[in-house]
């Protein structure tokens, strides 16, 4: 009698344990089937398209470029050294008499600037915030970098944190004054112009032996193509100056040569967050596919643009 | 009687360009000065995302981030109104994350497995309250990243 209430028992267990293990791997199918749909590779510009398709033009729209201290920063990240004979010439200064040449200058020299910093080369910095100072007073910009702000870095030079800050206060003061005052073509330009430096001194420090499938700063150019969207649609939206028509038709010439550069991405991300830290982590794969000869091309082409930019 | 009509107009009209100038500087102090000390201990990147809006409109910020760094992003509204609503989305309009869900917090630090495009969606709720005019005020974007 016991023995059968026993049997009863562990067949009761085993039935259970049956539909748990059943239960489970049908969750953890359905897991893997999301896995799977999520593995989904994509065309980046399409899946970025994809993106703007609703777009509510009655909201308030903000398209956001890298910042030249980002740009300058993203660089720095991939472990490369420092080389001044790329920057601006701060003794250019004196050549930027247009609206155009000074905005385009006034972010090629804070790029310049957050380069330097970053770097640690004090005379340097001071220089270039000096450099960016004459631009953002040429172009009428109030107080965007004060004298208080070129003592304070003086005063701090060896303070990084301190640097980057006066950095990001002169950059945001600059671009909040230009947006206030409907002078968002100018806006626009100051941020396409630390953009093309950042890619201009990042494609020159590529050395001619990269593996350019694992190359970190390759990684980085090449993740640039995610932004084209982002460049055309800021100065979509100040189309009609002139300025602003010239430096599309820069745009979609380097657009043409990342239309080569086949970039892949999964379809959708998944996130998880550490307990500890509280950071999360949005997880995706992207794949690229570039040749020297189109990385040539596109360097070329940048150089060609920046330096017309800095004549 | 034309004279004072045209006088009444401009004065009207320079008082709807400076009261809209006031609150647009008004916008720039307040991310300065309030929103950005959300972002310590990262380093501001320096773009400055911030409009007035009122009670129910929505914003909507694009912006690539890139693999291997961690962001905070910040969204701050002015005192008048209530608790700003954001969400971060993919291209493909998964929400990554929605501060409904963590107390309407300001700020969501993050990094990226791979680099990628996201839209930030931002709302300023109604009260719903009909007797009252709805409130406006500053909301403010803005984003940090770790040097390194």
């Amino acid at each position: 009698m016991k023995l059968k209430m026993i049997q009863r028992d562990l067949i009761r267990v085993f039935l259970l344990a049956l539909i748990a293990v059943s239960w489970v791997s049908c969750k953890s199918g359905e897991k893997k089937e999301q896995a799977e749909e999520n593995a989904v590779e994509v065309d980046v510009s399409q899946l970025n398209d994809e993106m703007f398709k609703d777009i509510n033009e009655a909201k308030q729209i903000f398209y956001s470029l890298p910042s030249p201290l980002e740009t300058a920063m993203l660089i720095k990240s991939t472990g490369v050294g420092y080389n001044e004979d790329l920057l601006n010439d701060v003794d250019n200064v004196t050549k930027y008499s247009t609206s155009k040449s000074m905005a385009l200058n006034l972010g090629i020299y804070t790029c310049d600037l957050s380069f330097a910093s970053l770097y640690d080369q004090t005379q340097s910095s001071i220089d270039y915030m000096n450099a960016a100072k004459k631009m953002a007073d040429g172009l009428g910009i109030l107080d965007a970098i004060s004298q208080e702000n070129i003592d304070r870095l003086e005063e701090n030079i060896n303070n990084r944190d301190v640097i980057m800050d006066i950095i990001s206060e002169t950059f945001m003061n600059s671009s909040s004054y230009l947006q206030e005052n409907d002078r968002s073509a100018v806006a626009a330009i100051v941020l396409v112009g630390g953009w093309m430096e950042g890619l201009y001194i990042a494609t020159e420090l590529v050395p001619d032996t990269a593996n350019l499938e694992n190359n970190k700063l390759v990684h980085r150019i090449v993740d640039q193509k995610l932004s084209l969207n982002i460049v055309e649609r800021l100065l979509n939206d100040n189309k009609d100056n002139p300025d602003i028509q010239a430096i599309m038709k820069d745009i979609n010439e380097i657009k043409a040569i990342y239309d080569k550069i086949p970039m892949t991405a999964s379809s959708s991300s998944e996130t998880s967050t550490n307990d500890q830290t509280h950071v999360t982590t949005i997880k995706s794969a992207s794949n690229y596919k570039i040749t020297w000869a189109i990385f040539n091309e596109l360097k070329e082409k940048v150089k060609v643009i920046r330096n017309n930019y800095i004549s | 009687m034309k004279r004072v009509f045209i006088l009444l107009l401009f004065i009207s009209a320079s008082f709807f360009v400076l009261s809209t100038q006031n609150s647009q500087a008004q916008c720039k102090g307040f991310a300065k000065n309030v929103c950005k000390l959300e972002l310590v201990p990262f380093t501001h990147d320096g773009n400055y995302h911030a409009a007035v809006l009122t009670e129910g409109e929505e914003a909507e910020l694009y912006k690539t981030f890139y693999s291997d760094q961690e962001y905070r992003v910040a969204v701050c509204g002015s005192d008048n109104l209530p608790e700003i609503e954001f969400k971060v989305m993919d291209a493909a309009q998964n929400v990554l994350y929605s501060n409904k869900d963590h107390d309407f917090s300001k700020t969501w630090d993050f990094k990226l497995e791979s680099s990628q495009q996201l839209k930030i969606v931002v709302k300023v709720p109604s009260r719903g309250d009909k007797s009252k005019e709805p409130a406006s005020g500053c909301v403010a974007i803005m984003f940090g990243f770790k040097v390194k």
